[in-house]
C-alpha cells in the first residue's frame, strides 16, 4: 500500500453551547468526537452519514478551518494543528478543499481568472507573475472549461461549471489531497456524473488523493477505494470499498444500505429492508455506551454502557475496522462486478470536458454523432469551432426556470 | 403557506358537489402548455404534457430541474402564480369536470377533499407561528366545519396515523420542534386529512436522509393502498421511481420524452436521454462501473431548440433530429417515446 499522506489522530471538536445572560457555557454539541483514520498517497477515501454526524466539520478540521478542541492533523510526518502563518499557508498549499454549494462558494464579484489565480497571488512563489494567466487557462482547460471563458463572472456559468471552477481552484497550487465537502449533492443527475467522471480523471492525471465527503452513498461506492461511516461524530465502520458495502458488519452501516433505494424495480420487495426508528439523537447529548444503541435493533444492556472500540473485527472473508460488541457481517445487496462492462456509447459518453453550451439552444447543429468526441478532443479550440457566437450575452448559460417559482433544484 | 388550508373562505363548509370517478379514471391532463411571461421573454415551462391517472395507481414525474415537473403539478393544483405564468392551453379534468374552466370557489373546494399535495420543503410549507396541530385541524374546520374541539381530537388521531410519536403530547408543538422527517410526517399528515383521491407529492424526501427517506416513502405507499388513492410522485431519483412507481413519465424540457411502465422502463429504455440517465448514476449494487454522462446541460425555456428538445446532447442526433420534433408515439404496445429512432433505442 503507498505512503501515507494524511493522518488524523484522535480529532475531536466540540462547539460550547452558550446560555444565559452571562453566556455560560452550559454543554457541547461534539460534532466530531474522536477520529482517527490514514489517507494514502493517490486514493479516495470516502466518508459517508447522515446529517449532523460531523462529516462536514470532519473536511474543515483536516483543512484547518475549524480548530481541533484536541488531537492532531498529521501531514507529510509533521504534525499541522498547531501550525499558524507562514507554516499554515505552507501546509495548505499541499491539501485543498472543494466546497458543497457552487451557487455559494464563489465570489460573485471575481472574475473566474481571478477566482482560479487567487491561490496563485497568495502562494507566489509557486508560478511566476507573468504566467499566472497562462496557469489559469490551463487549469480550466483541465477541468474540461473553456479557457477563453476566464473573464466571465461565477453568475454566467451553470451549476456543474461552477462546480468546475471551484475544482481547478482547488488544484491550482498542485495539492497532494482535495478535500471534497459534498461536491455533487447540489447537482442534477445527468451534471452529476460529469463532475464524477472529472474528478477520477484528475485523480489519474494528477495522483491527488481524496476525501470525499458525501451522504450519497451510492457515489461515494462509485468514486472509493476506502470508505468510513460516521455517525454521531464517530467513526463507525471503516474499510475497503467492498468490504463496507459488500459484507458490513455495523448494524448502521447494515441500515443505511438497506434505505438506499435502487434503480432497479426488479428487486422492489425482494431486498433485506432494515427501517430504523426514530431519529438521529443530538450530538449536544449523545446516548451513553455506543451512540447507535437507541435504534438498534441488536442493542443489549452492555451496549447503553460500554461504548465499543473501532476495532478489526471479522466480516466472513477477512475483516475491517468496526465499532459493534456484535458485529457480524450481513449481505444487504448483492454486488454485481462490472468492471469488464463498457458503457454503449453510442447514447451517453464517458468524456470529462464540460459542454454545457450545448444544451443551451444555441449550439450549431453539426458534427452529427460524434458531437460529443470531437468536443473533446479539439480541447481548447472546441468552443470557438463549435459556436461562433461565444460572446453571447451572459444570459446564455443560465436557466430561467432558475428563477421561478417552480424552481425545484433539490436543497442538499 | 400550504394551498391545502384556505384561510381565505372560512364559512366554506362542504363541498357541495360530489365528484365520481368513471370506471376509476381520477385525473386527466391533455395537451397541457404552461409559459412564464417574464421580461426578458416568454419561457415555455409545459409544452403538451397529457397523461390520465386511475385510483390505486402511483406514477412517476421524472425530470431534473427546469424540466416542469413541478409546474406541472401546481398547475394540477391550480396554485401557480398567475402572471407571470400564463397557461394558454390545455385541460387538467378531475372526475370529468374541467378544473381549468372551473371557477375558483369551486376549485378551492376540491383543493384538499379531492386533490391535495406535498412539498418538498416541510419547514418553509408549515406555519412557523402556529401550532401544528392547529394547522392539521384547520383543514377539519375550514372544509367540513368541524367545531374546535372536535377538529383537534381528528388531528390527534391523524398524527398517530402518520406515527408521530406521542402524538397527543405534541399536538400543541410549533413546527421548528420537529425534526425534518417528522415534519415532513405532519405535511402528510395534513395532504391526507380529508381524504383525497389525489396526493401529489413533489419531492417529498429530497430534503431527508437516506434513513428517513425510506420511512416516509413506506408511510406514503402504505396510505396509499389503504386509502385507494391516485398517487403523482415528483422526482428526480431513479431509485425512489423504481421503488414506489406503477408508471412512469420522464419530462425534459416541458415535454413527456417517454411514458412506460416501470419495469419495462428500466430494462430497456425507448428514449436516448432516460438511457442517458439511467447509465449515468452510480449504482449502490456494482462495482467497478464506469457512468457514461450526458454532456451538456438541458436547455433554456426561452430558446428551446428547434427539432428534438434534446438533440444538442444526443449522441444519436441526426439531420431530422434538428429539423423535426418527434411525437410522443407508441413504440411497442403500451410504450411511448419521442424519439425519431425510439425502435432502436430499445433493441439497443
Amino acid at each position: 500500500m503507498p505512503e501515507v499522506i494524511l493522518s488524523a489522530q484522535d480529532l475531536v471538536k466540540h462547539y460550547p453551547i452558550r446560555s444565559g445572560v452571562l453566556r455560560r457555557v452550559a454543554g457541547q454539541v461534539k460534532a466530531v468526537d474522536g477520529v482517527s483514520f490514514d489517507l494514502h498517497k493517490g486514493e479516495t477515501l470516502g466518508i459517508v452519514g447522515e446529517s449532523g454526524c460531523g462529516k462536514s466539520t470532519l473536511g474543515r478540521l483536516l483543512m484547518r478551518l475549524e480548530e481541533p478542541t484536541s488531537g492532531k492533523v498529521i501531514f507529510g510526518g509533521e504534525d499541522w494543528s498547531g501550525a499558524s502563518g507562514r507554516k499554515l499557508r505552507q501546509m495548505r498549499r499541499n491539501i485543498q478543499i472543494v466546497f458543497q454549494d457552487p451557487y455559494t462558494s464563489l465570489n460573485p464579484r471575481m472574475t473566474v481568472g481571478d477566482i482560479v489565480g487567487e491561490p496563485l497571488e497568495i502562494h507566489s512563489d509557486v508560478v511566476p507573475k507573468g504566467g499566472r494567466r497562462k496557469r489559469v487557462q490551463e487549469l480550466l482547460d483541465l477541468v474540461g472549461l473553456n479557457p477563453e471563458h476566464i473573464n466571465r463572472y461565477p453568475h454566467q456559468f451553470s451549476g456543474g461549471q461552477r462546480q468546475r471552477i471551484g475544482i481547478a481552484r482547488g488544484i491550482a497550487l498542485n495539492p497532494s489531497v482535495l478535500v471534497c465537502d459534498e461536491p455533487v449533492s447540489a447537482l442534477d443527475v445527468s451534471v452529476q456524473a460529469q463532475v464524477v467522471n472529472l474528478m477520477e480523471k484528475l485523480q489519474d492525471e494528477l495522483g491527488l488523493a481524496y476525501v470525499f465527503i458525501a451522504h450519497d452513498l451510492s457515489v461515494v461506492r462509485h468514486i472509493s477505494d476506502r470508505v468510513g461511516v460516521m455517525y454521531l461524530g464517530r467513526m463507525a465502520e471503516l474499510g475497503e470499498e467492498d468490504e463496507v458495502y459488500s459484507r458490513p458488519t455495523h448494524p448502521y452501516t447494515q441500515a443505511l444500505l438497506s434505505a438506499v433505494p435502487v434503480p432497479d424495480p426488479t428487486l422492489r420487495g425482494k431486498r433485506d429492508q432494515i427501517v430504523l426508528q426514530g431519529d438521529v439523537p443530538s450530538p449536544a447529548n449523545p446516548p451513553s455506551g455506543c451512540r447507535f444503541h437507541t435504534r438498534c435493533w441488536k442493542a443489549q444492556e452492555v451496549c447503553t454502557i460500554d461504548e465499543p472500540e473501532l476495532e478489526m473485527r471479522p466480516d466472513g472473508v477477512g475483516a475491517h475496522l468496526s465499532r459493534c460488541h456484535f458485529a457480524e457481517p450481513r449481505l444487504i445487496l448483492e454486488t454485481v462486478d462490472v468492471s469488464d462492462v463498457e458503457p454503449d456509447t453510442r447514447f451517453a459518453g464517458t468524456e470529462v470536458q464540460d459542454m454545457s453550451d450545448l444544451g443551451s439552444g444555441l449550439g450549431a447543429a453539426g458534427g452529427g454523432e460524434d458531437l460529443g468526441s470531437s468536443a473533446a478532443d479539439a480541447g481548447v479550440e472546441r468552443s470557438s469551432a463549435l459556436h461562433p457566437d461565444t460572446d453571447q450575452a451572459p444570459q446564455d448559460t443560465t436557466r430561467l426556470v432558475d428563477e421561478q417559482p417552480g424552481d425545484d433544484r433539490p436543497t442538499r | 403557506m400550504t394551498t391545502t388550508q384556505d384561510t381565505t373562505t372560512p364559512k366554506e363548509k362542504t363541498s357541495g358537489v360530489t365528484y365520481t370517478p368513471e370506471d376509476g379514471l381520477l385525473l386527466e391532463v391533455e395537451d397541457l402548455y404552461v409559459e412564464f411571461h417574464t421580461p426578458d421573454g416568454i419561457a415555455t415551462a409545459i409544452n403538451g404534457v397529457s397523461f390520465d391517472l386511475h385510483q390505486g395507481e402511483s406514477l412517476a414525474i421524472l425530470g431534473e430541474s427546469g424540466s416542469g415537473k413541478s409546474v406541472t403539478a401546481q398547475a394540477i393544483m391550480g396554485i401557480l402564480d398567475m402572471p407571470p405564468a400564463v397557461i394558454p392551453g390545455g385541460h387538467i379534468r378531475y372526475c370529468g369536470q374541467d378544473l381549468l374552466s372551473m371557477p375558483e370557489d369551486q376549485r378551492r373546494r376540491t383543493r384538499g377533499p379531492e386533490v391535495s399535495m406535498i412539498f418538498q420543503d416541510a419547514l418553509s410549507s408549515l406555519n412557523p407561528v402556529f401550532p401544528v396541530g392547529w394547522q392539521i385541524a384547520e383543514m377539519f374546520r375550514m372544509h367540513r366545519g368541524v367545531n374546535k374541539s372536535d377538529a383537534l381530537q381528528q388531528a390527534i388521531r391523524l398524527m398517530e396515523r402518520v406515527q408521530i410519536p406521542a402524538a397527543r403530547d405534541r399536538v400543541k408543538a410549533y413546527p421548528h420542534q420537529f425534526s425534518g422527517g417528522m415534519r415532513q410526517r405532519i405535511m402528510i399528515a395534513m395532504a391526507i386529512a380529508l381524504d383525497p383521491a389525489v396526493l401529489i407529492a413533489d419531492e417529498p424526501t429530497t430534503a431527508l436522509d437516506v434513513t428517513v427517506q425510506a420511512q416516509i416513502m413506506a408511510l406514503l405507499e402504505e396510505l396509499q393502498q389503504e386509502r385507494q388513492m391516485g398517487l403523482i410522485l415528483i422526482t428526480h431519483d431513479l431509485g425512489v421511481v423504481a421503488d414506489v412507481a406503477d408508471r412512469i413519465a420522464v419530462m425534459y424540457a416541458g415535454r413527456f420524452v417517454e411514458k412506460a411502465d416501470v419495469v419495462e422502463l428500466y430494462s430497456a429504455p425507448a428514449h436516448p436521454y432516460t438511457r442517458g440517465l439511467l447509465e449515468s448514476i452510480p449504482r449502490l449494487d456494482q462495482k467497478g462501473q464506469t457512468l457514461a454522462a450526458i454532456g451538456g446541460l438541458p436547455p433554456n425555456l426561452m430558446r428551446i431548440p428547434p427539432g428534438c428538445p434534446f438533440n444538442p446532447r444526443c449522441r444519436r442526433a441526426e439531420d431530422v433530429c434538428r429539423r423535426d420534433r418527434p411525437e410522443l408515439r407508441e413504440v411497442v404496445p403500451g410504450r411511448l417515446a419521442a424519439c425519431h429512432f425510439a425502435e432502436e433505442v430499445i433493441n439497443a
